[in-house]
């Protein structure tokens, strides 16, 4: 303790390091975990009961789309209370526009709420939430140019429900080249307790469609079934471990190297080699451990700068893995410490005594 | 029956590699130091006294012959047995006093009870007596920084022999200290055998110093002369 106290700017510098580390792991599985809880969430705002996508679709992404004529089928089912088609357009990034049929959708899901503004009436407009408004700084009666068409910003609602960007679904569908085509079906029960005979009824008659109730299909938003981003996430954390490990073998070697001669004492006084080690890696245990508390620390920082500028991201706490982030910054430092560490053991006791 | 030396050195030499040379520090050293000793061992550069010290103290084996220290084959011991020889039955005072910097007066005497496995033992008596004797007792919370080098070369005495060493070993202990200090010091380790029987080899360059040894012995060119 008093060695790092001895030397603050360094002891700072290195936590400081080793903080950015444990920030960089903690925001990546923050900010994922928020996205999937955010679309989750919107997903069940939007009011419906069971989804039913295209063949071969994939959990995350609405890039398959089928025959509108599937609605009107689904629609006179059994216990189908309501049954309103959406279609998806990417629109850059992670953002997308959804086509909708905004009776029925606000039917299903209990209207939105205008924040700003009204629902359109006329042409070429779109509803846009109110952090996608926050995100591209508009307001209500701007214009947006998405799709390479220009869109008035006919109203701004309350976040929650389905999407972020809407747009009247027939003209989403001719100008995307979808006439006729959807990419999700929702579907509202006249009572739930029905929810498993009609999603069995439902996939008989809809052979290799991917139909799931919205619970379900919410539980899915899990980084597991997000291609890559479990692989992504690993190679963050092992680059992690690459940063502790040098930060810590940098300054620990500095620090062996301006200590020589206390080591030298230290041999002097009878310390086993064992026992010079152990010092090193006590203290780079400390630095890991302040390093990870600033590290946290970060991350309510990191939220703060995604809220500010990207507020279409959302990154939450994840004290889950605060444990896992400091293990992996003190097994980092700790492999950092150990060449150093046994550089020190080895040092010569009379050499050592004689360094200035 | 006369007791044994607690010091027994027969025929020792070392040699050690400077570059491409090999420089024979001691040449053939016959010593015998007796338990309860004060021994000066002086001597010009060069002379081997340091080379001796270093040996004495389990820093460096030697070369070839025979030395036992408190009935213990030094030419024997493995790395870890002169570590153990150096926790357990000597203690150091160096001219450049060696303190830890980081660690206050109480931590540096603390350390090396640490090291011997004693650091979470109840204070002992006999030393309160010491730290008194060392003039140390209001002194102990200051970090080496805020003391005098006489200052500093008392706590480094008090952590040599704060484990109750065989032997002291005592490395041009006044080198770095003006008269008052110095004789302060010698006076120390003078009070440390009379009173306590601390066996104590000092190496110095001072005819002055050496005088207060019960013994002096001369050294030049590897060789006691």
């Amino acid at each position: 303790m008093e060695n790092l106290k001895h030397r603050p700017v360094r002891t700072l510098l290195s936590s400081a390091a080793i903080g950015v580390q444990v920030c960089m792991i903690l925001t990546l599985v923050g900010v994922s975990r928020g996205m999937l809880t955010d679309m989750a969430n919107r997903t069940r705002g939007g009011g419906a009961d069971i989804i039913i996508r295209a063949p071969g679709s994939a959990i995350i992404g609405f890039s398959t789309n089928f025959s509108a004529n599937v609605l009107p089928v689904v629609q006179k089912m059994d216990h189908v209370d309501l049954a309103t088609g959406v279609l998806v357009q990417p629109i850059g990034g992670i953002d997308s526009i959804t086509g909708i049929d905004l009776d029925r959708f606000s039917a299903m899901s209990g209207g939105f709420r205008y924040l700003e503004g009204a629902p359109w009436t006329g042409t070429q407009e779109i509803v846009v939430d109110e952090v996608w408004a926050k995100t591209k700084k508009i307001k209500a009666g701007d214009t947006q140019n998405l799709l390479n068409t220009n869109w008035r910003v006919a109203g701004v609602v309350e976040a929650g429900k389905l999407s972020r960007v809407f747009a009247p679904l027939s003209l989403l569908q001719d100008l995307s080249a979808n006439t006729g085509k959807l990419t999700a079906i929702y579907v509202k029960l006249d009572d739930k307790a029905h929810l498993e005979p009609v999603i069995a009824a439902l996939k008989d008659r809809l052979t290799d469609y991917r139909i799931y109730s919205i619970d379900e299909f919410s539980s899915l938003f899990s980084v597991d079934n997000i291609p890559m981003l479990r692989q992504f996430i690993s190679v963050i954390i092992g680059l992690g471990l690459l940063i502790g490990f040098l930060v810590v073998f940098l300054s620990m070697y500095t620090a062996v190297l301006e200590r020589t001669r206390e080591i030298g004492i230290l041999k002097a006084l009878g310390a086993s080699p064992g026992f010079i080690v152990g010092i090193l890696l006590r203290e780079t245990a400390l630095l890991a451990l302040v390093g990870s508390a600033i590290g946290i620390l970060f991350t309510y920082g990191t939220r703060l700068l995604i809220t500010t500028l990207v507020p279409n991201m959302t990154q939450v706490i994840v004290p889950d893995w605060w444990p896992i982030a400091t293990v992996i910054a003190i097994v980092g430092a700790m492999i950092g410490a150990v060449y150093p560490g046994l550089k020190a053991a080895r040092q010569d006791a009379i050499e050592a005594l004689s360094y200035d | 029956m006369t007791e044994a030396p607690i010091i027994e050195i027969r025929g020792l030499k070392k040699v050690y590699r400077a570059g491409e040379v090999d420089v024979q520090a001691l040449r053939g050293i016959d010593l015998d130091v007796g338990r309860g000793e004060f021994l000066a061992i002086v001597g010009p550069s060069g002379s081997g006294k340091s080379t001796l010290f270093h040996i004495l103290g389990g820093l460096t084996p030697p070369t070839s012959g025979t030395i036992h220290i408190n009935g213990r084959d030094v030419m024997q011991m493995t790395e870890a047995g002169r570590t153990a020889m150096r926790r357990d039955s000597v203690g150091f005072v160096f001219q450049k006093y060696n303190l830890l910097p980081t660690l206050s007066a109480a931590d540096n005497i603390e350390m090396a009870r640490h090291i011997s496995g004693k650091s979470g033992q109840a204070p002992d008596p006999w030393f309160q007596d010491v730290l008194k004797l060392l003039g140390l007792s209001d002194r102990l919370h200051h970090k080496p920084r805020a003391l005098s080098g006489g200052e500093q070369q008392r706590v480094a005495i008090a952590r040599a022999i704060v484990n109750h060493p065989a032997i002291l070993l005592a490395d041009e202990p006044t080198g770095n200290l003006d008269t008052e200090n110095s004789n302060l010091v010698l006076g120390i380790l003078r009070d440390l055998n009379d009173r306590l029987g601390q066996t104590i080899l000092m190496i110095t360059h001072n005819p002055e110093a050496a005088e207060y040894a019960h013994r002096i012995v001369r050294m030049r060119d590897g060789r006691i002369v």
